[in-house]
């Protein structure tokens, strides 16, 4: 087990040369959009960090069913800290989401916008995640226990999607529509820097709190073994 | 600044301040961990001169990690 | 013993066990009517009768909340998980036995449930209750597996629910869908979706939660 923290560093330095480059590009040169002008701009941090999320759930599922076919104990912090990226991606998903709403429709939540609709039960199954971890006892019961949770998460996303989806034929319509963006090939270059860039992000803030609780893992063990 | 202006940037804005939030609370984390790892350290250093030393009951409980 | 012979022996055991105590089902019976009667109170005058039929989904699924928190109370009262784990039978034979007992329950709390929506709201058609028993399929089917993973931590009923709620939203759409759209057959093919999906999925990770 490696302490040193390489990746970290390599993956921070990349978030941050992307991030910088692609938040200028999207306030200073990306053109405005046809449609809904300025405020469309937020879909260059709104839909990278979705995206991320996703990506962060499906990286603690693979890792959980690692865990549940070898066995090995890493497997357990390497899904359980993807989980948790995946949660603070999904809160700024939520939180970006509301704000573009706010701008585009004057309200700050709308039933209609799938994707948040989405977010929102994903961050409760999710947080329920923590939930179960927090009160199980440490050990490979509760290692098991989250894998198989972190997998269900997994499966729900589609299921959901197609849940809200469907809901909409019984839920009274909302009104507000909101073009998909129809990108000229500037906008989509942005948009894949940004992209880029949140992963990058999450990649980093994930090496690093990996390493961390590595580290307090191997503590715990030393003081065990020195009592 | 328009209004749209504004709300744009307070997106971005957020963004940061929860990475920046969790930066905070990692530094926290790190220094405990520090304090942890001098502590024992400490405690190494002195079962090495006594030869025998007594059990010492853990200073801050240890936390069931989650 | 054969696959099934254990998930027989198993499922009967603890119907039986319900049949000496009568604890969870009386329960669950009253609960549902009380809720429906709540509903009534709940549901401003205008109210449709689709409301109604939306809520009725509301009280199927906390009623089966209640019936799984007590799902593995016996067995945890009595340590007898670890006995039955230790059991030479396939784990996830615990899980289908399980998940027939509680799909029992849950048919018992129903035939007292939908007669009685339909004395206080409306009537109740063949799709609600074709809606019914293919939400029951995947709510025991996932229900169990969590009810098992909530009996092994501190929090247990705080924790059940937690962990339900987020992944009964699906059933609940396509339990109201089935209920009052236009077309019921989305609904009822979405239902029978998720409970292939997610029975085959707790079929399969059953014996990682219960094993230690």
């Amino acid at each position: 087990m490696s302490l040193r923290n390489n990746r970290g560093v390599a993956l921070a330095s990349t978030a941050a040369l992307l991030l910088l480059a692609g938040i200028s590009l999207a306030f200073f040169w990306v053109p405005d959009d046809v449609d809904q002008g300025f405020s469309q701009r937020i879909f260059y941090i709104h839909v990278p960090v979705a995206l991320t999320a996703y990506a962060c759930f499906g990286w603690g599922a693979w890792k959980a069913l690692r865990l549940l076919w070898t066995g090995e104990v890493r497997y357990d912090l390497e899904s359980y800290t993807a989980v948790h990226m995946g949660v603070i991606f999904g809160i700024l998903t939520l939180v970006t989401g509301s704000i573009w709403a706010r701008i585009s429709w004057g309200v700050w939540w709308s039933w209609g916008e799938r994707q948040l609709v989405l977010f929102l039960v994903l961050f409760l199954f999710y947080s329920a995640y923590f939930m179960l971890r927090y009160s199980t006892e440490p050990g490979p019961r509760r290692e098991r226990m989250s894998a198989v949770y972190a997998l269900f998460g997994v499966v729900l996303i589609p299921v959901s999607f197609l849940a809200i989806r469907l809901a909409e034929g019984f839920i009274h319509p909302t009104v507000f529509t909101r073009d998909g963006p129809q990108m000229a090939g500037s906008m989509f270059f942005v948009f894949c820097v940004c992209f880029a860039g949140t992963l990058a992000l999450a990649g980093a803030l994930y090496a690093n709190e990996l390493l961390g609780k590595r580290v307090d893992a191997s503590l715990r063990e030393l003081e065990e073994a020195r009592a | 600044m328009t209004t749209a202006e504004k709300y744009v940037t307070a997106a971005y804005l957020v963004v940061l301040a929860v990475v920046l939030l969790y930066v905070v609370i990692y530094a926290f984390k790190l220094a405990r961990l520090e304090r942890e790892v001098l502590r024992l350290a400490r405690l190494a250093a002195e079962r090495r001169e006594a030869g025998e030393a007594p059990r010492v009951e853990p200073a801050e409980p240890v936390r069931t990690s989650i | 013993m054969t696959y099934f012979g254990d998930v027989a022996a198993l499922a009967r055991k603890d119907l039986l066990l319900e049949l000496r105590s009568r604890d969870t089902l009386p329960a669950m019976l009253l609960f549902v009517v009380s809720t429906l009667v709540v509903f009534h109170f709940a549901l401003p005058a205008d109210s449709s009768d689709v409301a109604a039929g939306g809520l009725l989904w509301v009280a199927i699924v906390f009623t089966a909340l209640l019936g799984l928190t007590r799902a593995f109370a016996a067995e945890r009262e009595q340590r007898l998980l670890d006995g039955l784990v230790l059991a030479p039978c396939d784990r996830s034979a615990i899980w289908l036995a399980k998940g027939a007992s509680v799909m029992a329950f849950l048919l018992l709390a129903e035939a007292v449930a939908l007669p009685a929506f339909a004395l206080f709201f409306a009537p109740v058609d063949v799709t609600l209750v074709a809606a019914v028993l293919l939400a029951d399929i995947g709510i025991a089917a996932v229900g169990t597996l969590l009810a098992a993973m909530a009996a092994a931590s501190r929090a247990r009923e705080l924790l059940l629910p937690l962990l339900f709620l987020p992944l009964a939203i699906p059933v609940i759409v396509g339990g109201v869908g089935a209920t009052v759209a236009d077309e019921p057959a989305r609904y009822l093919g979405f239902l029978a979706l998720y409970d292939l999906l997610f029975a085959i999925l707790s079929w399969a990770s059953f014996e990682y939660v219960v094993t230690e």
